[in-house]
């Protein structure tokens, strides 16, 4: 700790106005926690104590110990263990349901952003139309169709998802076709796809990057929530969810089983939006300089 | 000799707007030619239009442009893909954002060179390399890893130079090149203008409002005003004997070593350049020109021959008997 607290001040003093020299640190500390989190969810199946439902009535309900550091639920499964294959599940469609709508959004974006007119007019209004739909509503209208499951999300939140990085993708390209750079992908005959694709999209995936983290934890939630309301994972598939919502009636006599997991969501959530806002202050600095 | 670029009769428009009235202009192979003119004249359009990269929603309404005999006007996607790529190199006003800010500069000339020059990977990264030693570009190896940030303006626009002659075009079009530069660059930038012409025997159309600029390094120039040019000519002609009142009128607006100290204020031009929404009758510059008459009102604007190489759209010549700007300011 005192080394993380030595280090700014240090390099402050050393070559003070030079701000490329500060730490990240917010960056380094959700990189650390998603990173734990995302090891922890990938090798769960390895350091999970117990089975995902390894069920022991005998010590049903149990407090936080070192048999179960997370305790047990009313069934006698180990939370820690559900709690890791929940994570695991989570994160994995939680990654789909992001980082597939991302590349979608960007490059419809920058074709309307860099066309303009026509192509434009009709791609943003269906954006619009996709973002004026109430987004929970939405998924829930899908899960009614695809019935309760894991389905409805992962056909559901793409299906909107996709608008805002459009929109984000877009309202960058207005900017950035008029500068003169892409106008000299024109002067050198360089293709309209090269242009889009090769120049103008890695000027714009920053912000989109720094929005999906964002995003990343509104899934998170969205997914635990639909879970929670019994529309998302089913019993007894471990999901944090899942988890929570069971141990919600326990909630006076056993509080870890619905808080603990909670925490877990709470930190992944922390994690990401450190990362995020680390990357925005990046970008602030860079276009201040 | 058979021009290589040839401008007939170029109008350019923005909706009810004209910004380019009537623009005739040729490049010979091999020649360096100056645009002059102030903020709003046409010159950036009138070049912006060789390669047809005007902005929608303006157009080209009327004119012809040919280049090396080719209609550039009539030509097809491709066609215009491989004339902007092949023939004509250009570079922008404005070196701090002309350059792709996410790329190496030593990968973004290798690009060109890759597509426009039809090279391989490796043989492109090694010309690159070439190339920024030959525009002077120092530490050319470790400067081609360099991101656009990392450079000086000056360097930027030699990046600039180096990726608008990658594919050996026969024609540069350079907008006001030196203008976002300070002087002594400037000097550097046109120095390798010079030199790369020679070289490459490629022609030069320099745009510029820096009449200084100008003489610095071209053979010939066009003056232009409201969307007109008003007077071409040599270097040479033009200053010494400037037929148009525009032309005259901005020679001695420019400042001279002679002049220094002296307490007296250069003369400038009253009043301001026309508004692009007004058709004026007859000349465009007379309501600012000193010698203007009545007949003024009714003139065409077609460039009248009055010398080898000399042509003015002044049919009045108030300066046809007059003693010449230089001379005058010489004695």
């Amino acid at each position: 700790m005192s080394t993380e607290v030595a280090a700014p001040a240090l390099a402050g003093t050393a070559r003070p106005g030079h701000r490329r020299s500060l730490p990240a640190t917010p960056v380094l500390v959700g990189a650390v926690i998603v990173g734990l989190l995302g090891l922890a969810a990938l090798l769960a199946p390895l350091i999970a104590p117990y089975g995902e439902n390894q069920v022991d009535f005998l010590h049903a309900l149990e407090s936080p110990s070192l048999a179960h550091p997370m305790g047990t639920d009313d069934a006698g499964r180990d939370i820690l263990s559900r709690s890791l294959y929940g994570l695991r599940l989570d994160l994995a469609v939680v990654l789909f349901v992001t980082y597939i709508p991302l590349p979608i959004g960007v490059l419809l974006g920058s074709i309307a952003g860099y066309f303009g007119r026509g192509v434009d007019s009709v791609m943003a209004r269906l954006a619009d139309v996709m973002l004026a739909f109430p987004f929970f509503v939405l998924v829930i209208a899908i899960i009614a169709i695809t019935g309760p499951g894991l389905k409805g999300v992962l056909i559901g939140v793409p299906l909107a998802g996709w608008a805002l990085y459009f929109r984000l993708a877009r309202s960058e390209m207005l900017v950035l076709r008029e500068q003169p750079f892409m106008l000299a992908t024109t002067g050198l005959g360089y293709s309209r796809p090269r242009a889009i694709l090769r120049h103008a999209v890695p000027n714009l995936m920053r912000t989109a990057l720094i929005y999906s983290t964002l995003d990343m934890v509104v899934n998170l939630l969205l997914l635990a929530s639909l879970s929670y309301l019994g529309l998302g994972k089913q019993p007894p598939g471990a999901e944090l969810g899942t988890i929570i919502a069971g141990g919600q009636s326990y909630l006076l006599s056993a509080w870890w089983i619905a808080t603990l997991p909670g925490l877990v969501l709470v930190a992944f959530g922390v994690g990401v939006g450190l990362i995020g806002d680390g990357l925005s202050d990046g970008r602030l600095r860079s276009e201040a300089a | 000799m058979s021009d290589l670029l040839s401008i007939r009769g170029l109008r350019v428009e923005f909706g009810p707007s004209v910004a380019v009235h009537d623009v005739s202009l040729t490049v010979r192979p091999g020649e360096f030619v100056g645009l002059v003119g102030e903020s709003g004249s046409g010159k950036s359009l009138t070049c912006r239009s060789i390669l047809r990269l005007i902005p929608p929603p303006g157009r080209t309404s009327r004119g012809e442009i040919s280049f090396d005999g080719r209609d550039v006007m009539a030509m097809s996607h491709d066609e215009l893909r491989a004339f902007r790529g092949h023939d004509v190199g250009t570079i922008f006003q404005d070196p701090f954002s002309s350059l792709n800010p996410v790329f190496r500069v030593g990968d973004q000339l290798a690009e060109t060179l890759r597509l426009n020059a039809g090279m391989g990977k490796r043989e492109a990264k090694v010309r690159a390399t070439e190339l920024l030693d030959h525009v002077g570009i120092p530490d050319p190896a470790r400067r081609y890893l360099s991101y656009p940030h990392e450079l000086s303006g000056g360097m930027r626009q030699r990046v600039m130079i180096a990726i608008a002659i990658a594919a050996k075009p026969r024609l540069l079009i350079a907008d006001e090149p030196t203008t976002a530069l300070d002087v002594t660059t400037q000097a550097q930038i046109l120095e390798l203008l010079a030199r790369l012409r020679r070289e490459h025997d490629m022609a030069v159309l320099l745009v510029s409002h820096d009449f200084g600029v100008i003489a610095q390094v071209c053979d010939r120039l066009a003056v232009m005003y409201g969307g007109h040019v008003v007077e071409t000519g040599t270097v040479g002609t033009l200053y010494q004997r400037p037929e148009h009142p525009y032309t005259r009128a901005l020679l001695e607006s420019v400042p001279s070593l002679e002049s220094a100290g002296s307490a007296q204020r250069r003369p400038a031009i009253p009043g301001q350049p026309p508004e692009l929404t007004e058709t004026l009758p007859g000349c465009v510059f007379a309501p600012r020109c000193r010698f203007a008459r009545p007949e003024c009102q009714t003139i065409s604007m077609a460039l009248e021959r009055v010398g080898p190489e000399h042509e003015t759209a002044c049919p009045i010549r108030p300066f046809a008997t007059a003693p010449s700007a230089m001379r005058e300011r010489a004695s």
